[in-house]
Parts: structure tokens; sequence; C-alpha cells
């Protein structure tokens, strides 16, 4: 027994050195491929993105990571960023706020990255801005996190692509209040991001003329429904539903169920459907219904040229569905932050003539220099005033009415309706 | 909304969740009892199940009534034959040790999540239930085929009862479970029974989970929830006792349903996790059990 224990481990030793030499071999011979071809073109920009691959964002996760590739591949074939090429870097952080923290300090020592975004999540997202901040190495979040607008972030975090959760629902909330219903129960999932949108909704909802009756808030790893439709109010004229993780289509059907085509009217926010065939069966209830979108799933919804030239490169169909595999639908509402964020590094790094990460105060500083963002192949959403000291980008949001089983865009909001009065000021604080 | 359509509701939804428990928790504690294992990814055979029957409706197409009643059979077909291999290259290899084979069937867990993750992807899949009808009660609306699995659920927990004890291989299990040795030395393949429990507590998930999906849809993390709450009725129930299995399956689902529409479902489970410590305490055998085990 014992002589055997040791065979094994002399063999295991031998397989080791076996495969360390090969392992050097190969990495030798691939280093001396791929220098000349590098150098030719200038070291490549390591830019991180951190993915929501699993866990109950991986939904999302799927389509951030295609977008980003199919950025990084559009810019590079455009000549990269000021002649140097992107390499880029996935890491999971499986939709956990711990494990975020980890994939920050993993970009930063082991892959040496020289920016990073990616994180959707809003208890993910500040998570990550924690650490990149004690790091010091920039992210790009692609989420809708108000708490980086109210100063509860640092210096080094930026959110140029997706306009926050209290803008959208301040740009929103005169229309919901005027054309759905004035007393309103809202549907939220249990954490920050639902905390959120109770209380700027409730705030503005009022302000607006309406009410909000109750609140309900479910986990977003809840998968049965109906038990918490009881607490909806009598004399509920509208509910105002945003929902996220695995169980929100199930979500939308209990509801449909409930109320057998007789209840409120329904308001919602897309995350309650994104990845979802809005014509999947037990729908049908929706007709009629009316969402928010951050961009518009359909192509008719936007028909610009720019929108166009990113839907095809990242391979979606003008139903928003992978054109590769019409089932794949996409989560197209969030989905272009991480493109946006990727022209914004590049507009950063070129405007700043960054290098290398000695330069990193003065990316920071060209794009807190920013005013706007406009409307082109690299922000196709639309064009977004960014204020530079809450490092926060504003832009347009889009309510669709659900239609034959697609969604057709009836009212898009301006950039001001958006906008709100904030005190932060990053640009006080020290690099 | 009144308190007497509260109560309706809460019934209606406490019964189909605890004949959904039911079901799962059966497999759970036919395979503790019989082979003294914990099988953390028990799960994950419900999820197994859920996938492969939205993964049969899409390949046999026409109908959704036909595609689920394949589902019905095939699902829990092939969830049993990788209970089977499970059983033969991994727990028969660690001698059915209880600590190791927790370790084993966490193992299991990560292979079939991942697995289903990269193969099927991240996003739910919506199956359509094979027969639709919606009760309209004055209060609210209510899916008839919630309560087609309640009728589904009790029948098979009956068939189950059925093969334990009325037929020779219920007869062979109900001895192992007493005294696997005993029970040899009599001439009962306990190897073979042991293959036999394991792929038949799989093909219980597996059923539960297609019956499951067009209420839930099919996601490759949907197994946690099954797993905690099977624990639950698995340890209230007495581990191992079937009846007790059964009797804390409807206490907790019932109970749930009723806090949950009543009060709050973060409450209903607060007091289910609460009532399993109580029994720990109290009856450490488990409900239906005089003397502890």
């Amino acid at each position: 027994m014992s002589n055997d224990t040791r065979g094994t481990s002399y063999a295991g030793t031998r397989t080791l050195i076996n495969r360390r030499s090969v392992l050097i071999a190969a990495g030798a011979s691939l280093a001396s491929g791929f220098i000349p071809s590098a150098l030719a073109q200038g070291a490549p920009i390591r830019i991180g993105l951190q993915a929501h691959l699993t866990g109950i964002g991986a939904s999302y996760g799927h389509w951030y990571d295609k977008v980003s590739k199919a950025a990084v591949k559009t810019i590079n074939d455009a000549g990269g960023i000021g002649g140097r090429p992107i390499e880029l870097i996935v890491e999971d952080d499986a939709t956990d706020a711990k494990r975020a923290s980890e994939v920050i300090e993993k970009f930063a020592t082991q892959h040496q990255v020289d920016f990073v975004f990616g994180p959707l999540f809003s208890h993910v997202a500040a998570s990550s801005a924690a650490r990149a901040g004690e790091l010091k190495l920039p992210l790009l979040v692609a989420s809708e996190t108000s708490e980086l607008a109210a100063g509860n972030f640092n210096r080094y975090v930026f959110q140029v692509g997706n306009t926050n959760v209290r803008s959208q629902v301040t740009a929103v909330s005169p229309w919901i209040v005027g054309n759905v219903g004035k007393k309103i129960t809202m549907i939220v999932p249990d954490y920050v991001f639902g905390y959120e949108h109770r209380d700027v909704f409730t705030e503005t909802a009022k302000k607006a003329g309406g009410e909000v009756s109750a609140v309900i808030a479910i986990s977003p790893a809840e998968t049965s429904f109906t038990k918490y439709f009881s607490q909806i109010p009598q004399g509920t004229e509208a509910i105002y539903h945003v929902m996220v993780g695995p169980g929100v289509l199930t979500f939308v059907r209990e509801l449909g169920e409930y109320f057998s085509g007789k209840g409120p009217k329904l308001f919602g926010f897309i995350d309650s459907l994104e990845a979802v065939d809005i014509a999947s069966p037990g729908l049908e209830f929706l007709e009629g219904s009316h969402l928010w979108e951050g961009f518009p799933r359909y192509a008719e919804g936007l028909p610009t040229e720019f929108a166009k030239n990113y839907r095809t490169a990242v391979g979606i169909d003008d139903n928003g569905a992978d054109a590769a595999n019409p089932g794949d639908i996409s989560t197209a509402s969030h989905m272009f932050g991480c493109w946006e964020s990727l022209y914004a590094i590049k507009q950063g790094v070129e405007a700043s003539g960054y290098k290398d990460n000695k330069d990193k105060a003065k990316f920071i500083e060209a794009l807190e220099a920013v005013t706007s963002f406009d409307e082109s192949d690299a922000y196709p959403q639309g064009t977004k005033t960014f204020i530079g000291k809450t490092h926060q980008s504003f832009g347009r949001q889009f309510i669709s009415r659900v239609e034959g089983g697609k969604l057709t865009v009836v009212h898009t909001t301006k950039i001001e309706d958006s906008m709100y009065e904030t005190t932060a000021d990053y640009t006080s604080q020290p690099f | 909304m009144d308190i007497g359509p509260k109560i309706l509701l809460a019934l209606l939804e406490g019964t189909v969740g605890a004949s959904v428990l039911a079901l799962t928790a059966l497999g759970l504690s036919l395979v503790f009892g019989v082979m003294r294992i914990i099988n953390i990814a028990h799960g994950e055979l419900v999820m197994l199940g859920a996938i492969l029957a939205w993964a049969i409706v899409q390949y046999i197409g026409g109908g959704a009534l036909i595609g689920f009643l394949a589902a019905l059979l095939v699902a829990p077909l092939i969830v049993g034959g990788f209970a089977i291999a499970a059983d033969w290259l991994v727990l028969r290899r660690v001698g059915y040790d209880p600590e190791r084979t927790i370790v084993a069937t966490m193992g299991l867990l990560f292979l079939a999540q991942q697995t289903v993750l990269m193969t099927f992807g991240p996003d739910a899949k919506p199956v359509e239930p094979p027969l639709y009808f919606r009760i309209n009660f004055p209060w609210f609306g209510y899916s008839g085929y919630k309560l087609i699995v309640v009728a589904a659920a009790i029948l098979l927990i009956a068939a189950t009862w059925f093969i334990l004890s009325r037929t020779r291989m219920g007869l062979y299990m109900r001895a192992t479970q007493m005294d696997s040795e005993i029970a040899q030395t009599f001439g009962v393949p306990v190897r073979q029974i042991y293959a036999t429990v394991f792929a038949l507590g799989a093909a219980l998930a597996a059923l539960a989970g297609v019956l499951v999906v067009p209420i839930q849809q099919a996601h490759y993390l949907m197994g946690a929830d099954p797993l905690l709450l099977s624990f639950i009725v698995v340890i209230v129930g007495g581990l191992g006792n079937l009846r007790g299995t059964m009797l804390a399956a409807t206490v907790i689902g019932i109970g749930e349903g009723m806090i949950s529409v009543l009060l709050s479902p973060t409450l209903a489970k607060i007091v289910a996790t609460l009532l399993v410590a109580l029994v720990l305490i109290v009856r450490p055998g488990g409900l239906t059990r005089e003397e502890p085990a």
C-alpha cells in the first residue's frame, strides 16, 4: 500500500514536470509569434469585464459578455484605442457582492488591467466600487445605481452609459400618474435596487399628483408570487412592477392569472421582462400595458443609423433577439452600457494621452471634463448629459406599449426630465 | 381583500406547495431511510427534471399535452439513469460513508448545475401547461393547472406507497432500511436495492420538476429552494420516516401558504426554519416518532 502511494506521487511529480516544460515551451512559442504583431500596433490596453456570468444575474451577464466582445472587436478593427488594441479579460462575479470585490482585486493584482467595467446589480456594483477605490483602479459600472450620483462611491467610479434609477423614475413618473393611474401599488425586489425605486417613486408620484398606497418587496430569488398579491390594496388603479432574477416570467404570468384581465392597469420596468419573449405563453394579458425601456428592444423603437450599426455589430435582430438564435432574447435596456463604457474609456484615453496606469489621474480628469456624450456609433442609445462632479450620465428614456406581443415606443422623455439636483462632488476628492 | 378570500387563496397556495413538497421530500426521505445517506444534490434532480421537460417539449413539438406526457415518462427515466450512474461511479466508491457522501453529492450538485448552465444557458425556460384553464373566483383568478399538480402528486405518492408496501421490491427496501446486514444474509440484493432506491428517489424528484415547470419555468438555480424545504420536511417528519415526511409536508406546506398570504412570505420561511429547531429540541426523532432515533 505504502509502496503504491509513493509510486503514484512519483508519477504525479513526473507528469507535473512534463506538463510544466510543455507549458513553458508553448508559452515561449506563443510569445515569439505574438510580440512582433503586438509591437506593430503598440502594446495592448488591458480592460477587465466584471460580468454576472452565473448567479441570479446570469441572463444579463451572458449579454454583457456578448456586447463587450462585439464592442472590442469593432474598436480593434477600427484601429484600437490610440493605435493600441484592447485586450479584454472577462471574470465572473457570480452576481455576488463578496465575490465582486475579489474579482476587482484579481483584476488589479493578477491581470494588472488598466480599467474595469461591467458590474450591474447595485449591491454587487457597490462592493466593486469600494474595492476599486481602495486599489485606485478606474471602474465604469454598467449599473443603474443611484448611489454613485449620491456621492457614496469614490473618484475612481463612473457611470457613463446607463442612467440611474433615480433619474429613470424621475423622468417617467409624471407620465405614469397622468396616463396609467393615480392610486399606485409598487412591487419591487427586496434589496437596494428595489428600495431606490420605492423611495424615488413615492416622492415623484406625490409631486405629480399621485399616491403610492402600498409597496410589496419580494426577494429576487423567489420562485412563486401569487401569495404576495393578496397584499395589493383594494382600489389600486395601477401596479408599478419592477422585478429581477430568474423568476421574472413566473412573476408576470402569475400577476396576469391573479387579476384575470380585470385588475388594475400595469406599468412595469422592462427588468421584469428582460431576456423574456413578450410573446411567451401566458403573457397575453400584458397587451396594452406599458413598460419603461432604457434602449428599445425592437428596432423600430429607435430607427437611427447608429442603433442599426450597433445591432448589427452585437448580432441582434429587429426583435432584439440573437440573430443566430431567435429564442435568445437580449437584455437590450441594460447591455448597451457595456458598449458605451468601452467607448468612454477610448475617449478618455485618447483625450488624456493615457499611456499606462501612472496616468490614471489624467484619465479620470479627462472624463470629468466631458459635458456630453453625443449620439454616434460610440453612443447609440442617444446623447447624454454628463455631470463631471457626480460621474453620472443622464439620457433619454423610453416608454413602450405592448402591442401584438411586441413593444412599441409611445413616449420618449427629454434628457432634462431625468435630471435632478445633486450635491456630490468627486472632483474635490484627492486621487 | 377580505379575510375569507384571503384564507381561500392561502389554502390553495398551501395545498399546491404541500403536494409538490411531499413529492420532493418523499424521494429524499426514501434515500435517507434505506441508504442512510444525505443527498445534497436532491434539489438538482428536481431541476434536471424541469430542464429535461422543457427540452423534451421543444424536441417533440406538436401540442403541449403530447410533449408534456412524453416528458412525464422520459425525464424521470433519464434522471433515474443519471442517479444509477452516480450511485455506481461515486457513491459506491466512497462506500456510502455518510460524511463522504455529503461532499460527493455536493459535487454532483455543482456538476448538474454548471452542466445545465453551460448547455441550456442562464435564462428561465417556460413550458406551457398541458391543460390550461383559469378558475375565476369573484376575488381573484387561479390557475387550474395548479390543481392538476395536486392530483398528480397524490397519485404518485399513492403509487410509491403501493410499491413499498405491496411489492417484493418494496419488501426488500423495507428490510434494507431496518437492517441492511441482516437483510443481506437473508438474500436481499442490497447493492441493487441501493441503486434502485437512489434511482426511485431521483425519479420522484424529476417528476416533481416536470410537474412544477409549467408553474415556475425551468432554471439552473431552481434546485436550491426545493432542497431546503425538503430537508426541513424530512427533519421535522423524522429522517427516513415516510409517514412522518408526508405529515410534515402537509403541515409545513399549508402552514407556509397560510402565513405567506395572511402575514408575510418571509415570516413563513422563518417560522418553518424555527420549527426545525424546535422539533430537534423537543422531539429529536421527528413529529411522529415516540423515541428519539
